[in-house]
């Protein structure tokens, strides 16, 4: 197993202001948009993002919540494992809301999906859209393309991209793991 | 740990604690689920599950039932009154019958004992056991826990006491394993006919009177005289039951402190507790019935994940 540095700490950092502007153009006061981290792990951009709207673009408010998709998915009972839950907690009316679902790797899609049907259960959105840090292309099992992406990585099917967060794992880094 | 160690629930008395403590956490979430405006999710879409009753049920049977369809399950109901059982057929030909008919799991309620685990040693489909005779009521002792822990914090350590009829209630002996599994003290109170002899082998204290063992606990769990089950007099009168083991305000109120109070329904109103006490705030019976669609749910859930 060997893996490369895929972005650094420095590179998410750039491309995390990059992504949070783009946001910015298109929602300006985020009157009417939400922003939904799926779980487990794009609640770290949804909150980094968030974060930098606040401090940096003085957005006074912005409604986030975290989605959890366990229940949605579409391998249950065809894996090996258990498929355990996380928490969701969606404190608001998506109803004719603009919402942004965001996640840190699109690989096959089928996740999005679940989170699309799993958005369903909160109202009717006006709009959805998709964010991801990373935008694995060659990947994917349904027709499904992110509205703002990070980086777009080319990486075959034995590869593993790996995103690690500095409040979860103790850095901001990104690998690519060939097996 | 991701998996339950068992793949039917047959009695508390097969679970592990990290089982308990998983069947919580996925309730948890559950219990999210249920609260929203549109309750149900997909996981289920593809399992077929029949909830066999040789006996009767009102809240068990509809609480499962709704588990059931939030969890987008196909759902087949069976009561043995209604059924070919009156002309002669046995458990395992009517279950199996069910079964040819591409059932996945059997949800049942029967009077002998140990029904359930005769059925899952004989048939291929997940069993759940709704209660069998005078042995075992699982999902009743899990959302029993469940309730302790959501309004206290936690299981381990607290002292529960309960009261009524032990010889005969399946929801008090699963209620003993399931607490002593997560670490509670248990005590239990009644007259005397209506504590099994070796109780005490359980792990279990014993009181005789009614306002010391309230005295002692954090939450009462006050069982129903099952006058269907009391094939002879195990006490005078109703009456003397009442006034010996009945829990009214009046009592609640001369304890030094505010105790939690439990009933597994159906109510007896004026016998083993009186109407201000069940409609009190003290008394969490509601919260139980609300809790036990997301612990029927969460058992649904992952005993479903282990069919292959």
């Amino acid at each position: 197993m060997s893996q490369k540095i895929l972005l650094s700490s420095k590179e998410i950092h750039i491309i995390l202001h990059r992504l949070a502007c783009q946001l910015l153009e298109n929602h300006l006061d985020f009157t009417n948009t939400v922003l939904i981290g799926i779980q487990p792990r794009g609640i770290f951009v949804a909150e980094r993002l968030c974060e930098i709207l606040k401090t940096k673009y003085g957005v006074a408010h912005i409604d986030l919540g975290v989605l959890d998709i366990t229940f949605y998915r579409d391998d249950f009972r065809r894996g090996d494992k258990t498929l355990e839950a996380t928490k969701t907690k969606i404190n608001f009316l998506i109803e004719d809301k603009n919402v942004v679902l965001i996640d840190d790797v699109l690989y096959t899609g089928r996740s999005i999906n679940a989170a699309l049907t799993a958005l369903q259960s909160f109202g009717r959105p006006a709009e959805v859209e998709l964010l991801t840090l990373i935008d694995r292309r060659f990947s994917r099992h349904l027709p499904i393309q992110p509205n703002y992406r990070g980086r777009q990585v080319d990486a075959i099917d034995g590869e593993k991209v790996k995103v690690l967060w500095k409040e979860n794992d103790g850095e901001d880094i990104i690998y690519l793991i060939k097996k | 740990m991701s998996e339950l160690s068992v793949h039917h629930l047959l009695g508390i008395k097969y679970l592990k604690e990290t089982d308990i403590q998983l069947i919580f956490e996925t309730a948890d979430h559950f219990k999210e689920v249920i609260n929203r405006s549109i309750k149900k999710v997909p996981s289920l879409r593809d399992i077929t599950i029949a909830n066999i009753f040789f006996e009767n049920s009102t809240r068990t049977k509809l609480s499962f039932e709704l588990a059931e369809k939030r969890l987008s399950a196909d759902v087949l109901n069976f009561s043995a009154s209604q059924s070919s059982v009156t002309k002669g057929e046995t458990l395992i030909d009517t279950v199996n019958n069910i079964l040819a008919m591409k059932v996945d799991m059997v949800v049942m309620r029967h009077p002998n004992p140990g029904a359930g685990i005769f059925l899952s040693k004989h048939v291929n489909a997940a069993i759940i056991n709704a209660g069998d005779g005078a042995h075992e009521h699982p999902t009743q002792a899990l959302l029993d826990s469940y309730s302790i822990r959501e309004k206290l914090g936690d299981v381990a350590g607290k002292n529960v006491l309960i009261v009524g009829d032990i010889l005969h209630s399946r929801v008090a002996l699963s209620n003993i394993f399931a607490l002593k599994l997560q670490g509670a003290q248990v005590k239990v109170c009644g007259p005397k006919t209506l504590i099994p002899k070796h109780i005490t082998s359980l792990g279990v204290g014993v009181v005789s009177d009614l306002k010391t063992g309230l005295e002692w606990c954090d939450v009462a769990n006050m069982l129903r005289i099952q006058n269907e089950r009391l094939d002879i007099s195990y006490f005078p009168t109703t009456r003397e039951y009442t006034k010996q083991f009945g829990v009214n305000k009046e009592l609640l109120n001369s304890l030094d402190k505010e105790i939690v109070i439990m009933h597994p329904g159906p109510i007896n109103r004026g016998v083993e507790i009186t109407s201000d006490v069940a409609d009190s705030k003290q008394a969490i019976i509601l919260n139980q019935v609300e809790n036990g669609v997301a612990i029927r749910m969460a058992v649904l859930y992952l005993l479903a994940s282990k069919i292959k």
